[in-house]
């Protein structure tokens, strides 16, 4: 099987427009949650998510920078993020200009959880109250999931293998593991993935808070919200925003003297088989699909430094992963580090698993590992692990593990490792 | 230049995203706005909300410069 290096990132979050104001705030311990701008989310379940902040924000983000006007006004902000966050990836990655033939070979994988609801909410609105004649023409391919890999292929003229993963909140783990796959059997050389959400809007936060999935009690200060095994935590925070990677094959990045941030090692897969929303009650598909990620990166346990958790600060899906990671590490959990970044930009569903992706090769670049914020009085099981509370630490990371876990029970975990 | 011409210009700028000094009366909306089929579809949406007029689609086939839009406006105008 032909090697899989990842040569560029792309970040939009609710802690930055880029990767490196994100990665600094999320070192610095700074929280993306305030209460919801978008719309007035008073009497909604909860009035506060993690939004990616306006372009005169002092992290903001700038759509402009890469997404023409036209497509701005006409596709959801989670096209917006994945095309813009694409763009960085592609640029830090030095392929923006790739011959025909190279371009032939390169393709996108870029994915999403839930995709286009605002605007399937505002044309619904639309519909209602005007008509069938006045629903946007482009209503449809404005909201797909796999237009955020057709609009970038557009615009970058990538005509490799065009894709886009549908797996709620494992969409981004799935995406990047799908696509060194698609390096590796040989169906191209350059793959731009991960995912995108962008979900923040008055049907999502009704739905979401109908589901019972989203913190709610913490409108007085919404930076204490997500915290992740805390005793306190009460559901996960809503973030939204985008990551992609550029994957490329080990011997052409080598030969084109690329930067190399790190090998994709381990993909591991499995679905619960027991419940929609709940995990299941012994953790046993997250373990199996971190156990395939381990094996297949024939690392052992103990080369394993950092755990990016998917550790939403739900009451029940962080003390499942956490036994299921200390069953798997067994005695190695003693020397590694785990922390949910959720805790700082909530969870970007369908974007997570991309997102956290990138936050683990920078853990691996800067060789520190990001905090786990609001983890004041962790859980009882917690004992022995070292979740790394409120502050960022300086530690060797050669090698790092990510989990995402989503609706309907399905699982995905990555092995990435230093070269 | 009259009001009508403002308000589609203004329109025009918006949807397209493009440099209103490019909106001249005779440029085509494909040729020279870099519109596509459907970006039509969405202006003629957009003259028929602002100016409360109706353009079936046979007409709107025929509107393919900013001038034949204003035309339309001012001749079929309650």
């Amino acid at each position: 099987m032909r090697r899989v290096v990842v040569t560029g990132l792309g970040l939009v979050t609710p802690l930055g427009g880029d990767v490196e104001t994100t990665w600094k705030n999320i070192i610095a311990s700074k929280s993306g949650a305030a209460t919801i701008t978008r719309f007035d989310a008073t009497d909604f379940q909860t009035n506060y998510a993690c939004e990616v902040k306006p372009a005169d924000h002092e992290y903001g983000f700038d759509a402009g920078k890469r997404v023409d006007h036209k497509i701005q006004r006409q596709v959801d902000p989670f096209i917006v993020y994945g095309i813009d966050a694409a763009g960085q990836a592609i640029e830090d990655a030095g392929l923006t200009d790739m011959s025909e033939e190279e371009r032939f070979r390169a393709g996108c994988s870029i994915g999403a959880g839930i995709g286009g609801l605002p605007g399937i909410e505002s044309e619904s609105l639309v519909l209602e109250h005007k008509g069938p004649k006045r629903v946007s023409p482009h209503f449809v391919h404005g909201r797909l999931i796999n237009l955020i890999s057709g609009q970038v292929s557009i615009k970058y003229g990538l005509m490799g293998p065009n894709h886009a993963v549908v797996t709620a909140c494992s969409s981004g783990a799935h995406s990047i593991g799908d696509a060194a796959r698609m390096i590796a059997l040989d169906d191209a050389d350059v793959m731009l993935a991960g995912g995108a959400e962008g979900a923040i809007c008055p049907i999502g936060i009704a739905g979401f808070g109908q589901a019972r999935a989203l913190s709610g009690g913490f409108r007085d200060d919404p930076t204490r919200a997500s915290r992740p095994w805390d005793q306190g935590r009460d559901g996960f925070v809503m973030g939204e925003g985008a990551g992609v990677v550029v994957l490329e094959e080990y011997e052409r990045a080598k030969a084109r003297g690329a930067k190399i941030y790190a090998e994709v090692v381990g993909y591991g897969m499995s679905g619960d088989a027991y419940h929609v929303t709940a995990p299941h009650p012994e953790g046993s598909g997250a373990l199996r699909s971190m156990q395939m990620a381990v094996k297949k990166s024939g690392l052992n346990l103990s080369d394993i430094d950092y755990v990016n958790a998917h550790g939403t600060s739900t009451p029940m899906g962080d003390e499942l992963e956490l036994g299921a990671v200390r069953r798997l590490f067994g005695n190695d959990i003693e020397t590694m580090s785990m922390s949910s970044t959720k805790s700082a930009i909530g969870h970007l569903l369908g974007g997570a698993g991309a997102v956290e992706s990138i936050f683990c090769i920078l853990a691996m670049r800067d060789q520190i590992v990001p905090p786990t914020l609001n983890l004041d009085n962790p859980s009882e099981n917690c004992a022995g692990v070292d979740l790394v509370p409120h502050k960022a630490k300086e530690r060797k990371v050669k090698a790092i593990l990510n989990n995402s876990f989503g609706f309907g029970g399905t699982n995905a975990s990555l092995v990435m490792k230093a070269i | 230049m009259s009001e009508t011409a403002d308000r589609v210009r203004k329109i025009v700028v918006e949807h397209l995203g493009v440099e209103a000094d490019k909106v001249t009366e005779d440029a085509s909306f494909i040729d020279d706005l870099g519109a596509d089929s459907l970006d039509i579809v969405e202006l003629v949406m957009a003259f028929e909300e602002e100016f409360g007029v109706e353009i079936p689609d046979e007409a709107a086939e025929k509107i393919t410069t900013v001038k034949d839009a204003i035309n339309y406006i001012d001749e079929h105008q309650g």
